[in-house]
């Protein structure tokens, strides 16, 4: 193999180049961006940066020397604009072809958008910056969706100063997501700040003062947020061949086609632990499984599955929820440590016969591996919370 | 070649002590690592370059002082 393509330039696609590179692969290793920025770190885009706590560069993964210790053929700016697997070519937005013998699709996600103009979004580097210009103390902010990002931009906002009004579709936030008893943590949070959570409330569009009510009102706002989620960039691999569906489908190696690999908020594999297909637009999956798609296209011979325990945190005011495991779709859920009432808990979910997942607040990091290695080993669900 | 961990960039992911639980643990109170040691080799030190790319954080770096 003497020609890699990893298309996508952050967290998975750079974890990509430099497993290559670590792995010993010295041929060429071309890395496409669309966006102008050299890798840059998401989750502090609705925490860090957008309160204005870190100057921009801070979020910058690797430094110029690190990146130029990889020997890459760097080509940022430029989208990836069609795939031809038969003949292993990545065609750019600006007409070129990149030849390839191993490829790592890394496109990751944009987010959903409400028809109207003039709402943020919250995704790169910019959103984040143009968002932060217009954040201060009085100012009107409307955040559509309090799911994880909604949550934690509303919670920024409010701490500098912001009147923010935070709506929801879903009776409670992140119920689908978390369970209804943790879901209630979440908004009596932002409730109990002032921060006017209104649930059940579903958006149409973005007025030119502020948004629009399913049932005709109109809410008035200085700027307004749209979060409700985000969806695979996978239209460039339209008529590639490789199959699409929510997500580039791969199997457990991280493969979906011969020599073609995905990684990341774009790839949909399949998690032999948990025996379900799943996407996961988490920070520490992407860089995991970047690596792993790396080693899998490098040696497939020794190709290894896929079998993460997912793993995310959030900051939402002074709670930092952490979570290990596969949560979405969960038959049960029930406080297994601490109490609710006290910020300090570990919530079990349930799926079948096991423990899929966990969810905490406040507790101390050996109790979080604890939980976490249960998961790993597919522990049953009456062995695991007594 | 020094580990270094830039602690207010960490985010208490304890990712770093799954992947080389011989140079770095994680305080009680709130969860942000400390390296337990400063200059690993051998087997230890390929951990901690694997510590280096799954940090969630971009928090730690391996330098050559």
């Amino acid at each position: 193999m003497n020609r890699i393509v990893v298309v996508g330039a952050s967290a998975a696609g750079l974890a990509a180049a430099e497993t290559l590179r670590r792995e010993g692969y010295d041929g060429t290793l071309t890395l496409v961006g669309d966006e102008p920025h050299t890798p840059y770190d998401r989750p502090p885009l609705s925490k860090q940066v957008l309160s204005a706590e870190w100057a921009p560069d801070r979020v910058t993964l690797r430094a110029p020397i690190e990146l130029d210790s990889l020997g890459l053929e760097l080509r940022l700016g430029v989208a990836a604009g069609g795939l031809d697997v038969a003949n292993r070519t990545v065609r750019l937005a600006d007409g070129s072809a990149v030849p390839y013998d191993g490829l790592i699709v890394a496109t990751g996600v944009r987010p959903r958008r409400l028809p109207g103009e003039g709402a943020h979004v919250l995704r790169t580097l910019d959103d984040a910056l143009t968002l932060r210009e217009r954040l201060g103390p009085g100012q009107r902010l409307v955040v559509v969706g309090a799911g994880f990002l909604g949550a934690e931009a509303a919670a920024v906002a409010w701490r500098l100063g912001a009147q923010v009004t935070l709506l929801e579709p879903a009776p409670v936030p992140l119920a689908h997501a978390v369970g209804e008893e943790v879901g209630r943590v979440l908004a009596r949070a932002h409730l109990e700040r002032g921060v006017d959570l209104r649930t059940g409330v579903t958006v149409t569009e973005v007025t030119e003062d502020g948004v629009r009510l399913a049932d005709g009102a109109e809410i008035e706002a200085d700027e307004v947020l749209v979060a409700i989620g985000s969806l695979p960039n996978t239209e460039w691999l339209a008529d590639s061949g490789l199959t699409v569906g929510d997500g580039v489908v791969c199997d457990e190696y991280c493969e979906a086609a011969r020599g073609v690999y995905a990684a990341g908020d774009v790839a949909r594999w399949y998690n032999p632990l948990f025996g379900v297909s799943m996407r996961i637009e988490h920070r520490t999956n992407a860089a995991e499984q970047g690596m792993a798609a790396a080693r899998n296209l490098l040696d497939p011979g020794a190709r290894k599955s896929f079998a993460p325990v997912p793993y995310f945190w959030s900051d939402q005011y002074e709670m930092k929820i952490q979570a290990y495991g596969y949560l979405r779709g969960h038959e049960e859920a029930r406080v297994v440590e601490g109490e609710l009432e006290q910020g300090r808990f570990v919530v079990g979910y349930r799926r079948g016969e096991r423990l899929s997942g966990v969810l905490a607040v406040g507790m101390p990091p050996r109790v979080m591996r604890g939980w976490r290695q249960a998961i790993a080993v597919g522990a049953g669900w009456g062995e695991a919370v007594g | 070649m020094h580990v270094e961990l830039d602690e207010p960039k960490c985010v208490a992911s304890g990712q770093c002590v799954l992947a080389a639980p011989e140079v770095f643990d994680q305080r009680d109170e709130d969860g942000i690592a400390f390296v337990l040691d400063e200059q690993p080799a051998g087997d230890t030190l390929d951990a901690v370059r694997e510590a280096v790319a799954i940090c969630p954080a971009a928090a730690i770096r391996l330098v050559q002082r």
